[in-house]
């Protein structure tokens, strides 16, 4: 069974997802997802627990061997971010039981749920395989989830966020085929590692570039990165409270990680940042993405939306601590992965009870909420504690080397970039704090806390967020050993 | 572990109140048991320190050769035994100023006073910078409640002003000069003769003091001071435990902290900013002073004059040498007694005759005997006049100053002093000789300020006499500090 880890962390959720559609009933079809979630979530974690013994698990599928058929490779890079996918996921669906049943009508709530699983199994196969056909192959089955689950949102305007995604996600994808398509023109394979090997020798022609521009752009607007964020704000803002929180932690982050793995372990270091030198182009984007979006998210007076314009914000830094292509700010990178991951799923879950008890999550209806809602506001509080980067929590390791990264190679102004942008982060979190804590509560609007089924989840990545803040230590070693795996290349 | 426990106290007092909410007098009770022991347990910390002793404790690794540690040492201690001895008196004054007062949410208050203590006590025996800097910004956050307690238009204005000037400088500018050291020395821990001689060139290390204390708000350095006028928005006994000790003595502290254990007196001799930010310093005692003299809201002169005397401190470190050191690190005592004496009384007029503006307390004097009492001789503390303890670190500043040959500094300290002369004994002296207002009620049956708010007023003017006839124990601390005995 172990043996067979990798392949079944996939295989186990894509059987349960239809499943999940077909038992029909809104509890049953729940209980089928918190199974493959959770099922992941422990396979996940066994995934990182060898290959921190074992180093690099390659498997076979169906014991076809590579070039012909698919391999799964699992380095610690990918582990890590499996593991971020299975953990947010997790957590979530246990959020979505109470938000989905508000939000999503009976008949619809069996389709919810086997969307949620195959996302879940697209973005965990983005992460393992080995095969670059195969990466996009996933990153169409989570895409397209991703639209369905998107336009389950309550609101109207969820069906033209979706549509939006959908039209901007898809040019993505095929920018990605087109140069994976060239690659393979080029060398006549799909694995990785076999890329790896053959392209050194053809990189001079005219075509890799291309096909290595193509992969970029296609990668970036799957990320965000500013300007190809466009998609973003309406999908994280219309989707049900629940896939919010989901998507946020999760999608752009394995985008992310797809970038390293064609940077890094297709390219090389070499090729991507001496030859073709992309951190000049990663650098002043992540820079502006860091700055403007986060002055964008202070003018908004819809949270989940000021939210999401700071994820853009937030994909910044991770850009920014990979365009450094050192081992302190690819750490950087990485660790922000998952630090984000922990706070923004927290921000939004706590979003989520907003919309849950108020039936909106603009700044002119929370007004007093601190005390109809304490725990709630609290949890958003805290969690926004760690978006700036206050000691302790999780932000502020992100920031501790990212800093770093940048002092090490001399570039104090990007430096200050990042300290600017936290304080903005101050700004922007605390003008919901104000309106909250200061606001005068509607006295003919009854309200009560958020449901446990909600805050508990909520709290759990709160905690979460200080726990990994106050002992980084593990993730901090996790994510160094994983950047100076990618940044030696392969074998 | 007495050093965990003695952070953790008010913490647990924090809790005990919270849960003794619905018993108003019970929760008060809480307070002043979890003050007393908290200042018992600073005091069997003491006695281990002047033995020589060093309680250390390294609680876990944050990051990678990151710890989360603490250490008492003997400056550390001057600053806990200030503000863990004032923290029980105090909440007997708020005792009687909030239900005076009539103030709401009471229990949130003492909450968050207690946590704020935690917060101080924190800072003070932190072990490495990173330790002092977490510390400190809890500091800056779990202020935040008290000083907009009253949750106002002008609360939530006072507010942002109070986090976005120290979280501003903190986090860009400390931090980035915490994480340069970082990158630098390799370390982050204090140590005698500091850790960064040698590392850099001096137009860095030069740099990185700069950064270090205009990045420490908390020490009021103009053009980075106005967040301490806004803070005065907040409750009396907020304003004098938290923004005229505990806070501002954080701040204070921390720069005295980083420049004997992070550069090194030697060190500091060396860089060309020392002697430029020591006339910072004294442009912000000068220009402080004057601003004060101008207030005729006593909270609000009383502020400035807090800023001014905060660059005392700022000063005596830049001056380099030991009885710079020693002046600084006395003078956190001695100014915290006199100041916490004048808010006290501040307060007591506040809610015995209602009045904020000094121009209308004239005549107070004659129905309010004992409050501007302790008045004068608060002034007389933070002016460095005998019989009052603010004397001798004045002394010691002013030998500084000789010392290191700025006699311009030495000018600037007697310029500030008498501006002091007159700005702070113009209070008690029109309300004991110059006739009431006539619009006034100061004769409809106006009575000092209730019982327990008295008791702190009159604890802390004696204490702050008290301290002229013996300092000995502040000065055998600082002596510590610069003899090389600190870690």
């Amino acid at each position: 069974m172990s043996e067979n880890l990798p392949a079944l962390l996939i295989v186990v959720p894509l059987i349960l997802a239809p499943v999940a559609a077909l038992v029909g009933r809104r509890d049953l079809s729940w209980a089928v997802a918190a199974a493959a979630c959770w099922w992941a979530f422990g396979a996940a974690l066994a995934l990182l627990r060898r290959v921190q013994a074992e180093g690099v698990i390659r498997y076979e599928l169906g014991g076809w061997a590579p070039p012909i058929g698919i391999e799964y490779r699992v380095d610690l890079a990918s582990a890590f971010v499996a593991l971020i996918v299975a953990t947010i996921g997790a957590v979530t669906v246990v959020y979505a039981r109470t938000s989905i049943a508000q939000e999503i009508t009976e008949d619809r709530a069996p389709l919810f749920y086997a969307a949620y699983i195959l996302c879940l199994t697209g973005l965990m196969g983005i992460a393992i395989t080995g095969d670059v056909f195969n990466v996009f192959v996933f990153l169409e089955i989570s895409s397209l989830s991703a639209y369905a689950l998107i336009a389950l949102g309550h609101d109207r305007r969820a069906l033209t966020a979706a549509y939006q995604y959908l039209i901007m996600g898809s040019v993505g994808a095929t920018f990605i085929v087109i140069g994976i398509g060239l690659m393979y023109v080029m060398t006549g394979t799909l694995n990785m590692v076999d890329l790896a090997e053959r392209l050194p020798a053809v990189a001079d022609n005219r075509t890799i570039p291309v096909a290595f521009a193509f992969l970029t752009v296609g990668v970036t607007l799957k990320l965000a990165l500013f300007p190809l964020h466009l998609w973003l704000p309406n999908a994280y803002t219309y989707a049900p409270s629940a896939v919010t929180a989901f998507m946020a932690s999760t999608a752009t982050k394995v985008s992310v990680y797809l970038l390293l793995r064609f940077f890094f372990t297709v390219f090389g270091f070499d090729f991507a940042w001496v030859g073709m030198e992309l951190h000049r182009v990663l650098m002043p984007l992540s820079v502006v993405a860091i700055l403007a979006m986060s002055l964008v998210a202070i003018y908004q007076t819809n949270v989940k939306r000021l939210l999401a314009f700071s994820s853009v914000a937030q994909i910044g830094y991770m850009m920014l601590g990979i365009s450094f292509g050192s081992v302190l700010g690819v750490t950087a990178g990485i660790l922000h992965l998952f630090n984000h991951a922990l706070m923004k799923g927290a921000l939004f879950m706590a979003m989520g009870c907003v919309m849950y008890r108020v039936g909106s999550v603009s700044t002119d209806r929370m007004a007093g909420l601190g005390k109809a809602m304490p725990w709630t506001m609290a949890a958003f509080v805290l969690a926004g504690l760690s978006l700036i980067g206050v000691p302790l929590t999780v932000g502020f390791v992100s920031k501790w080397y990212l800093v770093q990264a940048a002092l090490e190679q001399g570039q104090w102004a990007v430096a200050g970039v990042v300290m600017v942008g936290s304080l903005m982060a101050l700004v922007y979190i605390w003008k919901v704090v104000e309106v909250a804590y200061f606001g005068e509560p509607d006295p003919d609007h009854e309200l009560r806390e958020a449901p446990l089924g909600l805050l508990v989840p909520t709290w759990i990545l709160v905690i979460a967020s200080f726990w990994f803040g106050i002992d980084a230590t593990t993730t901090a070693e996790v994510a160094t050993a994983a950047a100076e795996t990618l940044l030696r290349g392969l074998p | 572990m007495v050093i965990l426990f003695t952070v953790l106290l008010p913490v647990l007092g924090a809790f005990a109140v919270l849960a003794l909410r619905s018993n108003p007098n019970a929760r008060e009770v809480a307070t002043l048991v979890a003050g007393g022991v908290t200042f018992w347990h600073v005091l069997g910390l003491l006695r281990m320190v002047r033995e020589g002793a060093r309680p250390a404790l390294s609680l876990l690794e944050v990051v990678p050769g990151v710890e989360l540690a603490f250490q008492v040492e003997p400056l550390g201690m001057v600053f806990a035994l200030v503000a863990s001895f004032l923290w029980p008196v105090t909440s007997l004054y708020a005792i009687g100023y909030m239900r005076g007062h009539h103030e709401e949410n009471q229990t949130r208050f003492f909450f968050f006073f207690a946590i704020a203590i935690a917060g101080a006590l924190g800072v003070a025996f932190s072990g490495n910078l990173f330790t002092l800097f977490v510390f400190y910004e809890f500091l800056t956050f779990c202020t935040f409640p008290l000083v907009t307690h009253h949750q106002t238009e002008e609360a939530k204005k006072s507010g942002r002003i109070y986090l976005g000037i120290l979280l501003t400088t903190s986090v860009g500018l400390q931090l980035v000069a915490i994480i340069w050291t970082w990158v630098l020395a390799g370390t982050l821990d204090f140590r005698d003769g500091g850790i960064l001689a040698g590392t850099a060139s001096t137009a860095v290390l030069a740099a990185i003091l700069v950064l270090y204390v205009y990045g420490v708000g908390k020490a009021a350095l103009m053009p980075f001071h106005r967040w301490l006028p806004a803070a005065m928005v907040a409750p009396t006994p907020v304003s004098a435990l938290l923004h005229a000790v505990a806070v501002v003595k954080a701040g204070v502290f921390t720069v005295l902290k980083i420049a004997v254990y992070v550069f090194g007196i030697d060190l500091l001799q060396t860089l060309p900013t020392t002697d430029w930010l020591a006339w910072a310093a004294a442009a912000t005692i000068i220009l402080g002073s004057l601003v004060a003299f101008r207030k005729d809201n006593l909270k609000a002169r009383l502020a400035y004059s807090t800023i001014s005397q905060l660059s005392y401190i700022v000063l005596g470190a830049m001056l380099a040498n030991e009885l710079g050191i020693i002046g600084g690190g006395m003078h956190i005592a001695m100014h915290a007694f006199g100041k916490i004496t004048l808010f006290f009384a501040a307060g007591a007029i506040m809610v015995a005759a209602h009045e904020k503006e000094i121009s209308r307390m004239h005549g107070l004097g004659r129905t309010m005997p004992i409050t501007f009492g302790a008045f004068f001789v608060g002034s007389l503390g933070i002016i460095g006049l005998p019989p009052a303890g603010g004397s001798w670190s004045k002394w010691f500043l002013g030998m500084g100053t000789l010392e290191a040959g700025q006699v311009g500094l030495l000018a600037v300290l007697m310029l500030s002093s008498l501006l002091g002369l007159y700005y702070l004994l113009e209070v008690p002296v029109k309300a004991f000789f110059f006739p009431p207002p006539p619009d006034s009620h100061h004769a409809d049956g106006i009575k000092e300020a209730p019982l327990p708010s008295l008791v702190a007023i009159g604890v802390t003017a004696t204490a702050t006499v008290v301290l002229f006839f013996w300092p000995d124990l502040w000065h055998e601390l600082m002596t510590m500090v610069v003899a090389g005995g600190g870690q």
